[in-house]
């Protein structure tokens, strides 16, 4: 059976450790960060030289991490792309805007463990030529700005960090920017609007690439803090050591964040891959199971702009046979491996690593109505489709869950959320319509039941009032 | 009311400016420091804060229209903020946001934030506040609580003075 393997969260829980630089010390920090600036030009076989930077860049290309923000995109790629010719000076951000729902990894590493992200960011800069970074964190985490700029008084105090770094001859200074409420500024071109000063409307793709048009439209590096807490264990172990940890392609440790219908909600630290979707939600080492006398009904598994998964789903993955070929394989909701590419074949993705839980007391219209007020909330305004988009769909499901539906109302959201997605510069546009569609596609009696009685309901008693307020699930045992 | 900026804190602002290589992007943090002192950004702070980064007014007050967190006027000395999102309303948030408008003498049919009338206590609800997992979670001014039960909640109230 699968176990919590505690990698960045190794410490993170165990009494009596502190968020401070003396505790992180004690118990081997910033070894790492010394190893990184020890490393030496090395020469490699085909003649050619290696610079310690490049160095720590191969070990993070080898070690095949995908960033733990949502895309999942290769971090050693992502690093390739910088234009490091241009002779503008390279930017490092660390995107701590954690605001994905269901999310609240990032929290604990922050608040508890802070040091560990910066060791990792000082060494993701050293390897990067980063000279001037920054952590932008979100508005809604007062306190974990203030343990940050705490820990990089510390740091600056030994050197970690500022001028000529443990006498090496590196320069380099992290400063703490805060958001202000808006769940835009976790799409890394809208973050870099907001750190400029601004609206942070996201930027069109190409040509505002980060790698070669980012921040001050200089060459800047987005990272999440999973991610960069991830590079400080690759560069301490090495990349192929790393590489060991999980399942091919999905490598590594990840936190996941299990919330919802579950006997004991909470942060889990995993390989990647080795633990099912079932077992993260019903293992008594993971999320303990549903609440007595409930059964499943649906699964967010991966922050609430993932498709939802309805239970007993079953989905074809590709599988590697005993004779190397892939080939289809039909697996169970449940036993879809947690990781990247098993999420992505089911349809769905692993986006954040949040897992939301609904059991059977769910209203599936009212969950849907609750996630698309959010949307319409946190939609920037910038491209049509979506600003007006993502507020038509929230107030369609408002009539729905207030007792004015129509039965056509199901087939309404669907073309609206069709007209949003891949008309929009960012994500957001998918983010706001993929709920829509897979809620409704997934659960569409449901919609229409709801959208018939009500009509069924006006034709009967013209006139009548809203319903009231609707409940979203069973009331939690307080 | 004019504006002031007392010196302590206009030197901690200048100190911020020499965080970024252009100055317009320290825009956010004057407005998080300008709010957590005065309680809100006034029409006054927006334009002192533009003429300091060497900005127009309209480049700051868009922001503060923007950023759900800056406020224009005043709220209640105790801000409660309730999270509305998924996992918090599968754990009880929109009871939890009721409990206080009744015990507060809010309505809590009405949409965003409602100030008692003694100006003591603001209560709204806010999307997700990343604490998912310990449903119920919200926040009283600045400090963040978890699993916020009612009898939690009612204790949290009295210790408001």
């Amino acid at each position: 059976m699968p176990q919590e393997y505690r990698l960045i969260l190794k410490h993170a829980d165990e009494p009596g450790y502190t968020p401070d630089i003396d505790c992180y010390m004690r118990n081997g920090g910033y070894e790492t960060l010394k190893k990184a600036l020890s490393f030496q030009t090395k020469d490699l076989p085909d003649g050619k030289k290696q610079t310690p930077q490049e160095q720590i860049r191969q070990e993070v290309t080898t070690s095949g991490l995908r960033g733990r923000g949502g895309a999942g995109f290769s971090c050693g790629l992502k690093w390739s792309l910088v234009d490091r010719k241009s002779g503008k000076p390279i930017y490092m951000i660390c995107n701590a805007d954690e605001s994905e729902p269901g999310t609240f990894k990032d929290r604990q590493i922050i608040h508890k463990d802070p040091h560990q992200l910066i060791e990792g960011m000082i060494v993701a800069c050293f390897g990067n030529d980063v000279h001037l970074a920054y952590i932008y964190i979100r508005g809604e985490m007062p306190e974990g700005a203030r343990i940050l700029n705490r820990a990089l008084a510390e740091a600056r105090a030994k050197n970690f960090l500022g001028k000529n770094i443990l006498g090496k001859g590196y320069d380099l200074e992290i400063h703490i920017h805060r958001g202000a409420g808006a769940y835009i500024c976790g799409e890394e071109t809208g973050l870099i609007e907001s750190l400029e000063g601004k609206r942070a409307y996201p930027r069109i793709k190409p040509p505002y690439f980060p790698a070669i048009l980012g921040l001050y439209m200089c060459p800047t590096i987005v990272n999440n803090v999973e991610t960069l807490a991830a590079v400080k264990h690759i560069v301490q172990m090495g990349g192929a050591e790393y590489a060991k940890l999980g399942t091919p392609n999905n490598t590594g440790t990840r936190i996941v964040s299990v919330s919802g219908h579950v006997k004991k909600p909470g942060y889990f630290e995993v390989e990647v891959g080795k633990a099912t979707l079932g077992e993260l939600i019903f293992d008594e080492k993971f999320g303990g199971g549903l609440r007595d006398g409930r059964k499943l009904k649906a699964i967010i598994p991966g922050g609430s702009s993932a498709k939802v998964f309805k239970a007993g789903e079953k989905f074809k993955v590709k599988r590697k046979g005993p004779d190397g070929q892939l080939t289809p394989v039909e697996v169970d909701l449940l036993d879809l491996p947690y990781d990247f590419d098993s999420l992505q074949q089911a349809g769905s993705m692993s986006g954040s690593g949040a897992i939301i839980v609904m059991d059977d007391s769910t209203d599936i219209v009212a969950a849907l109505a609750n996630l698309s007020e959010f949307y319409a909330h946190e939609s920037c305004g910038q491209c049509t489709p979506c600003r007006e988009g993502s507020l038509w769909m929230s107030k369609a499901l408002h009539r729905l869950t207030n007792g004015h539906g129509r039965k056509q109302d199901a087939d309404y959201l669907i073309r609206i959320a069709q007209g949003i997605q891949g008309r929009t510069i960012c994500a957001f546009g998918e983010a706001c319509s993929w709920p829509v569609l897979s809620f409704i596609n997934k659960f569409k009696d449901e919609f229409e039941a709801r959208g018939a009685r009500d009509e069924a309901k006006h034709s009967s008693s013209a006139g009548a009032g809203p319903s009231g307020e609707m409940r979203i699930a069973a009331s939690p045992q307080h | 009311m004019s504006f002031a900026v007392p010196p302590d804190m206009e030197k901690e602002l200048d100190e911020l400016v020499t965080h970024y290589p252009q100055k317009r992007s320290a825009s956010l943090m004057f407005l998080h420091a300008i709010q957590e002192r005065f309680g809100h950004v006034s029409q006054e702070a927006i334009e002192w804060t533009a003429k300091k980064l060497d900005l127009q007014p309209i480049n700051v007050y868009e922001l503060v229209t923007f950023y759900p967190m800056f406020r224009q006027v005043p709220l209640g000395k105790y801000h409660v903020k309730v999270c509305r999102t998924l996992s918090c309303a599968l754990g009880g948030s929109a009871e939890l946001r009721e409990h206080f408008c009744q015990k507060l003498g809010l309505d809590a049919k009405e949409h965003g934030a409602q100030t008692t009338k003694d100006g003591k206590f603001t209560v709204e609800f806010v999307e997700c506040l990343a604490g998912c997992g310990t449903a119920p979670v919200m926040m009283l001014n600045e400090e963040f609580h978890e699993a916020v039960t009612i009898k939690k909640a009612d204790e949290m109230l009295a210790r408001c003075k």
